[in-house]
């Protein structure tokens, strides 16, 4: 494994837009090279370089490049966008879109990540140690289709619409979480160990919610049917289950209708 | 504006018959002419065909319905809009493209007028706005008719005389070409929730049906004498076995003698008929009836038609056909729009993916195609996509590949992940048919400008047509092997020259062109009734007042006005 080290060295006027910053664009070029690739600050065309300072090496592949990035990227949008393998490590916080249609690979950021981080995301693994804006694994304005695979992991709090329009994937939040989860849902698990205001599982088709703390305000389209022992994020507990949302439609399979399920932790 | 000749490049012109000879076409101005002086700009296109600006018969690129679907669509953009040529305007979109790369992308092609096929008259003024906003490309647009209360209401009584002079009052009102039909009745019958699946079944609250309309219209068309025929989007669009329905309308031109001063054979075009020629009785046994459809339109010589290719997509559909948007989105439980349209027509909006993994989506594919490979008048069948309903415009060069080769046809079916079902349903696979490029340029140019009436002007290259000229890097004589050559070649044109001006060369922009808004002014003599029918339904029922309602001549400000008198 080889490794590229970015170090920020001057703060952009705008927020800087770094589709680049990607092993896959790194795979087989010199530091050199990397600091002339393109990105944008507001309509201008700039260069990485021109933002951070690149020492070490890449890999051949994607697979075989590690990028560190040594510093604060709050004004850096899109870091390992649409990456596919290899692995990205931000010593800070990162701005929005951070892992956005990612298929593989690894991204950890230290602090915090702004909104739509792993939007539409389809493979891979993203580690957040701090807390995460809005829209944490949703799809594109308009788009149908959300994140369909790897897993997102928030170590903090995250905000509102978490796995809009999911259709699979995982999705940890390890403290609270404020509204919309899950909205549109057709697949994907998402896990909440802290509470949720409320909003949970709206027009949600398929897939699995569980929520360990307290949901403030239940939507009245879910109906509590069970209570059951789950093991899931590494914790084991007694949920109440629901199924919803009633008002939407639902597939069918082998004769017998599908809902989505929200899981409770049950307070004794 | 000065002389350009073109030199010594393979001229295919079906309106001159000409077929491949070496020849060269001269420019003077805005026209094309016999000959140029010495000091004309000269372009080589040696090696290369050369062809009359395209014509478009049917697509929907103006107007509040594909405005709906820009906004309601803004991952139709994502990742799919080019980067802004240099000097010229962003370009977004895919299947909804912004209007400026419908501009772009239509001249890229070498098309030099577009119809926009479906203005609801109460919103004309948007389709306008949006029109002048599309550079390069001469635009027309057609008023929808068919399910508009004084229509039906005239029609019922059979009064053609009063129906052609409210038709020629909206026509000019709205800066419109011609009488568009969709779904007649049917989409009236949706401000109740209702629909009128054949031609026989009677528009509730109406006392009329669908034949009648269709007939009647047909009968106020030829009394009024317009360019273009009726054009019409029948009854039960989309539904397995529906291809009774359309040889049942068909059959309702039987007889009728096209009756008008601009050339015009067809007294009705019948539009995106992939859509209207499935068999089956349901999706599980859907099933192609080309054959059927084609074989009958082939013997009627006053009927033309236009494909509406199925491109294998994610697109988004969209039409005057309410109740159908209603019907696609209980199937694909996308995102729907649907407007009611006061007094005139209705009109809905629902994303939708042809995916080559779908059986049913395979088999439109197919019965599009194989309704141009048994055309036997490339003259009176047109190819479109009826854009963006079965794929985008763009996708035309691909659909002439499809059409040109049987090589690229079999390598699509290929990836079918149903492909034997697809071969079952479907007669596509083994049709050894190709077409040539003088057959492709009847579909695309000469036809389509017989059609609507606009011979006089596009469709060809003889002297005092207007000086639309395609080049593009297609060797006739020694055709590439590969077919994705072909697509290529007619994708982005070497060089096209739009009005005399060049606009395109090497593929790129060159200029915004002088693009022009072409409508028909028809004189009727004074209709007192019609008059008072008007002022009394605006007083009564429109939202708006009539002072509001027609074009104003700013939204039009390079018009090119077709005047004819029907008394005459």
């Amino acid at each position: 494994m080889a490794t590229i080290t970015l170090k920020p060295f001057k703060t952009p006027e705008l927020i800087i837009e770094c589709n680049n910053i990607t092993p896959d664009a790194f795979a087989g070029k010199t530091p050199a090279e990397i600091a002339e690739l393109e990105i944008f600050e507001g309509k201008v065309r700039e260069k990485l370089g021109d933002f951070f300072s690149v020492t070490g090496s890449s890999g051949k592949t994607a697979a075989e490049t590690d990028i560190l990035i040594d510093g604060d990227c709050s004004r850096v949008k899109y870091i390992g966008s649409k990456m596919t393998a290899g692995t990205i490590t931000v010593n800070g916080n990162a701005d929005m879109y951070v892992g956005g249609w990612m298929k593989g690979g690894k991204i950890h950021v230290k602090g915090n990540v702004d909104s739509f981080c792993g939007i539409a995301m389809e493979g891979g693994e993203i580690e957040v140690d701090g807390n995460a804006g809005n829209y944490v694994g949703c799809a594109y304005r308009g788009d149908w289709r959300g994140m369909r695979g790897g897993t997102i992991h928030i170590h903090g709090n995250a905000g509102n619409d978490i796995g809009t329009f999911m259709l699979g994937g995982t999705i940890i939040i390890d403290k609270n979480a404020f509204i919309h989860v899950s909205t549109h849902a057709e697949g994907g698990t998402v896990v909440i160990k802290g509470d949720v205001e409320g909003r949970v599982g709206g027009q949600m088709v398929k897939g699995d919610i569980y929520v360990f703390g307290n949901v403030q305000y239940m939507l009245p389209g879910f109906k509590e049917i069970d209570r059951v022992r789950k093991e899931i994020a590494g914790e084991s507990a007694t949920f109440r289950q629901y199924i919803g949302d009633l008002g939407e439609r639902h597939p069918k399979s082998k004769g017998k209708e599908i809902y989505a399920n929200l899981y409770v932790k049950a307070s004794a | 504006m000065a002389e350009i000749l073109i030199k010594n490049g393979f001229v295919i012109d079906p309106s001159r018959k000409i077929n491949g000879d070496v020849m060269d076409v001269a420019i003077k101005d805005d026209k094309i002419v016999e000959k140029v002086g010495s000091g004309a700009k000269v372009i080589d296109a040696k090696g290369k065909v050369v062809m009359a600006g395209a014509v478009d018969v049917h697509a929907h690129v103006a107007g509040p319905k594909v405005n709906a679907g820009r906004l309601m669509r803004p991952e139709d953009k994502l990742f799919k809009s080019p980067d802004a040529q240099e000097h010229y305007r962003m370009e977004m979109g895919f299947s909804i493209p912004s209007t400026f790369k419908t501009g772009y992308d239509y001249a890229r092609m070498g098309y030099a007028f577009v119809m926009e096929a479906a203005m609801p008259p109460l919103h004309s003024p948007h389709v306008h706005e949006e029109i002048h906003d599309t550079p390069i490309i001469d635009e027309a647009a057609l008023p929808v008719f068919a399910n508009n209360w004084f229509v039906m209401e005239y029609l019922k009584n059979n009064e053609i005389d009063n129906a052609a002079a409210y038709v020629a009052w909206i026509i000019a009102a709205t800066k419109g070409y011609g009488i568009k039909l969709v779904n007649p009745g049917g989409t009236a019958a949706w401000a109740w929730g209702l629909n009128c699946l054949g031609i026989n079944d009677p528009v509730p609250f109406y006392d009329i049906t669908p034949a009648e309309i269709i007939t009647g219209l047909i009968k106020t068309n030829e009394y009024l004498g317009l360019p273009h025929s009726v054009h019409i989007h029948q009854n039960s669009l989309g539904d397995p076995g529906n291809y009774t329905v359309t040889l049942d309308s068909l059959k309702l031109a039987e007889g009728v003698k096209a009756r008008n001063k601009f050339g015009r054979d067809s007294v009705m075009h019948s539009t995106h008929i992939q859509f209207h020629s499935y068999g089956g009785d349901s999706w599980a046994n859907f099933e192609s009836k080309a054959k059927e459809v084609m074989e009958y339109v082939n013997t009627q010589k006053n009927i033309t038609v236009d494909l509406g290719c199925v491109t294998l997509d994610e697109t988004t559909t969209m039409t005057a056909d309410g109740p159908f948007e209603h019907h696609l989105n209980n199937l694909n439980h996308l995102k729907w729009a649907n407007v009611d349209v006061e007094l005139e027509t209705a009109a809905g909006v629902v994303p939708y993916v042809y995916d080559k993994n779908i059986k049913v989506c395979g088999i439109q594919w197919a019965i599009g195609l194989e309704l141009g490979l048994y055309a036997k008048d490339p003259m009176r069948t047109f190819i479109t996509t009826d854009h963006p309903n079965a794929g985008p415009f763009i996708r035309y060069p691909r659909i002439i590949k499809w059409l040109m080769s049987q090589k690229a046809r079999e390598a699509t079916l290929d990836t079918f992940k149903y492909k034997d079902k697809v071969i079952d349903a479907t007669n596509i696979h083994g049709m050894d048919r190709e077409l040539t490029l003088y057959e492709v340029a009847q579909m695309t140019r000469t036809g389509p400008a017989k059609a609507l009436g606009l011979s006089h002007m596009y469709g060809g290259l003889s002297a005092g047509l207007d000086a639309n000229v395609g080049v593009f890097d297609l060797n006739v004589k020694n055709m590439p092997s590969d077919p994705e050559m072909i697509e290529k070649a007619l994708l982005r044109a070497s060089w096209f020259i739009k009005s005399g001006q060049i606009v395109v060369k090497d593929g790129e922009i060159t200029g915004h062109g002088n693009k022009r808004t072409v409508w028909v002014n028809a004189k009727v003599k004074a209709n007192p009734q019609v008059t008072r029918d008007i002022n009394e339904k605006f007083l009564k029922n429109y939202t708006v007042g009539i002072g509001n309602y027609p074009v104003w001549d700013a939204l039009a400000p390079n018009p090119l006005v077709i005047d004819i008198d029907a008394e005459a």
